[in-house]
């Protein structure tokens, strides 16, 4: 069986068969009967370890849309509170006949230890500070829908990259689809393995805006952050904050994308999420039509046709 | 590859001449041109001047044929025909017999298809599945006046109750036979091609027996058996 564990599992076909695949879906969002009857039978559970609106309900609607059934897990509530294991979990699961899981735990590398124990498709909503790979597909589906074009596309990846599995997914992602993607980042905020990474580091947003035509501002994510990762959160504001001022620096057609959840006034002003160049509730819609893609290729067919073996 | 395993009992008798294992062309770019220029006739004819008439083309080749049959449509009317493209992919009853498949292209007119005379337009009706399947996708994107079906090529063997209003050319043939058909559009030339069975494009029956490993091709040279 086939997963989607890690945006470096897919090839350049791969990746481009989803995001086509997501742009015929996307009309079914425009139709009166929003539904197709494709996976008819299928059941699909979402085990979610940790909060979650956007993925979770985003996932939820892409799976009903494709008529599979949906169980939703989180560990609030289960078994999971009173101690169960996420090998008895799957376990679990796996008897009550899941041909899909979608999982997001708060360790990294969650999603390939499940792949191991359930015999269904397991797609990877986010493990830890590791991957979120259908974050990472529709932030190129976006891409590609507002500028017209991936290949040599210069993308500036802005925030607390130590932290984000979103930022890794772009990385990997970008990097097979042929875009130039820059990291910009405080340096406590980069993580060491940086140099492997098939993308250039810089420490000054000032310089690389110009030069760039997407912007993706991540969040800080105080809630990984045991120690200080920087002197205060106004400073991080001043140097690495996508303000008005520094808005004008981007080229006139260069839009701002966001992951969300977005911190007003930390890493984007309330004037920036909300210009018209700002793509962030077009990512949300986006993201259920990529996922209808996901899931139709991994579990519409006698086999996936996507992902990792 | 998809070999039919020993089906020698040719139970419909195939027409003489397909035993060299190579392709024949049964029609050519006139023949195939007259015959749309004759089903533009015909639709204007049983809808009485298509002024409710929308077209939708199945891709891949019944795309190209709905336009061509929506400018024929247009020349003897002078007047614009809606016309569009349905995938049916998404509906298919053997998507669990091979890997999930790419989708086609859909873009149905903006006039939508609530009350219009939709006619379904095909290059080969076969098993009438991909038929059925269409009838189900409009189900869930309207309700028209009625829909009415214009293939290319009929070859026969339904497996579904299921017949064309308007049909190119009757071509009457073997299960172990592919019928391909090549469109200036998508594939540079315009035939209809019967060959035997095993090229790219194989029938159902022999999709089905090789347990849904279809051909490495794909569709990919010209092949429609996908339309079963």
């Amino acid at each position: 069986m086939r997963h989607l564990l890690s945006t470096a599992d897919l090839g350049h076909d791969e990746a481009v068969l989803i995001l086509d695949t997501a742009r015929e879906l996307a009309q079914i969002g425009e139709r009166s009967v929003k539904k197709l009857p494709t996976l008819r039978g299928r059941t699909v559970v979402n085990l979610f370890y940790e909060d979650s609106t956007r993925t979770r309900t985003s996932f939820e609607l892409a799976a009903k849309r494709l008529s599979a059934d949906v169980i939703n897990f989180s560990a609030k509530g289960s078994s999971v509170a009173k101690g169960e294991s996420l090998k008895d979990t799957a376990l679990t699961l796996q008897a009550m006949g899941a041909d899909g899981v979608v999982v997001r735990h708060g360790a990294s590398g969650a999603a390939h230890r499940l792949a191991g124990w359930v015999d269904g498709s397991v797609v990877n909503a986010g493990d830890g500070t590791h991957e979120h790979p259908t974050q990472a597909l529709l932030d190129a589906y976006t891409m590609r829908e507002r500028t017209g074009r991936l290949a040599g596309l210069r993308v500036a990846i802005v925030g607390d990259v130590l932290h984000s599995r979103v930022a890794r997914s772009n990385v990997l992602l970008l990097h097979t689809l042929g875009a130039e993607v820059t990291l910009v980042a405080p340096p406590t905020l980069v993580p060491v393995s940086v140099g492997t990474w098939p993308c250039q580091v810089s420490y000054d947003l000032d310089e690389v805006l110009p030069k760039s035509d997407v912007v993706m501002m991540l969040r800080v994510q105080a809630e990984r952050m045991n120690e200080a990762f920087f002197p205060t959160a106004r400073e991080y504001s001043r140097r690495y904050g996508l303000d008005r001022d520094r808005f004008a620096l981007m080229g006139e057609d260069a839009i701002v994308m966001h992951p969300g959840p977005m911190v007003r006034g930390m890493e984007i002003s309330a004037e920036v999420a909300d210009s018209p160049r700002a793509t962030v509730t077009r990512q949300v819609a986006n993201g259920v039509s990529v996922r209808m893609a996901v899931l139709y290729l991994l579990l519409g067919g006698s086999e996936p046709a996507i992902g990792q073996r | 590859m998809c070999a039919q395993n020993g089906a020698e009992g040719d139970p419909s008798a195939g027409p003489p001449g397909t035993g060299a294992g190579e392709l024949r062309a049964v029609l050519e770019g006139p023949e195939i041109r007259r015959a749309l220029t004759r089903i533009a006739h015909e639709v204007l004819e049983r809808t009485k001047g298509a002024e409710d008439v929308t077209l939708l083309g199945i891709p891949s080749r019944g795309a190209p044929l709905a336009r061509r049959l929506a400018e024929r449509i247009e020349r003897v009317e002078s007047r614009t025909v809606p016309c569009g493209a349905l995938d049916i992919t998404m509906y298919r009853d053997d998507l669990h017999l091979a890997p999930a498949r790419a989708l086609g292209r859909t873009d149905i007119p903006q006039e939508g298809i609530d009350g219009r005379v939709v006619v379904l337009v095909d290059d080969v009706l076969f098993s009438g599945r991909t038929v059925r399947a269409a009838l189900d996708a409009l189900n869930d994107l309207g309700r028209p006046r009625a829909v009415q079906l214009a293939v290319l090529v009929d070859r026969g063997h339904r497996e579904l109750p299921i017949r064309a209003d308007y049909v190119g050319k009757n071509l009457p043939t073997s299960l172990r036979e592919t019928v391909r058909v090549q469109l200036e559009e998508t594939d540079g030339r315009d035939a209809v091609l019967l060959g035997p069975a095993g090229g790219p494009g194989t029938p159902a029956e022999a999709l089905r027996r090789s347990a849904g490993r279809p051909g490495p091709g794909g569709e990919s040279t010209g092949s429609e058996e996908e339309n079963r």
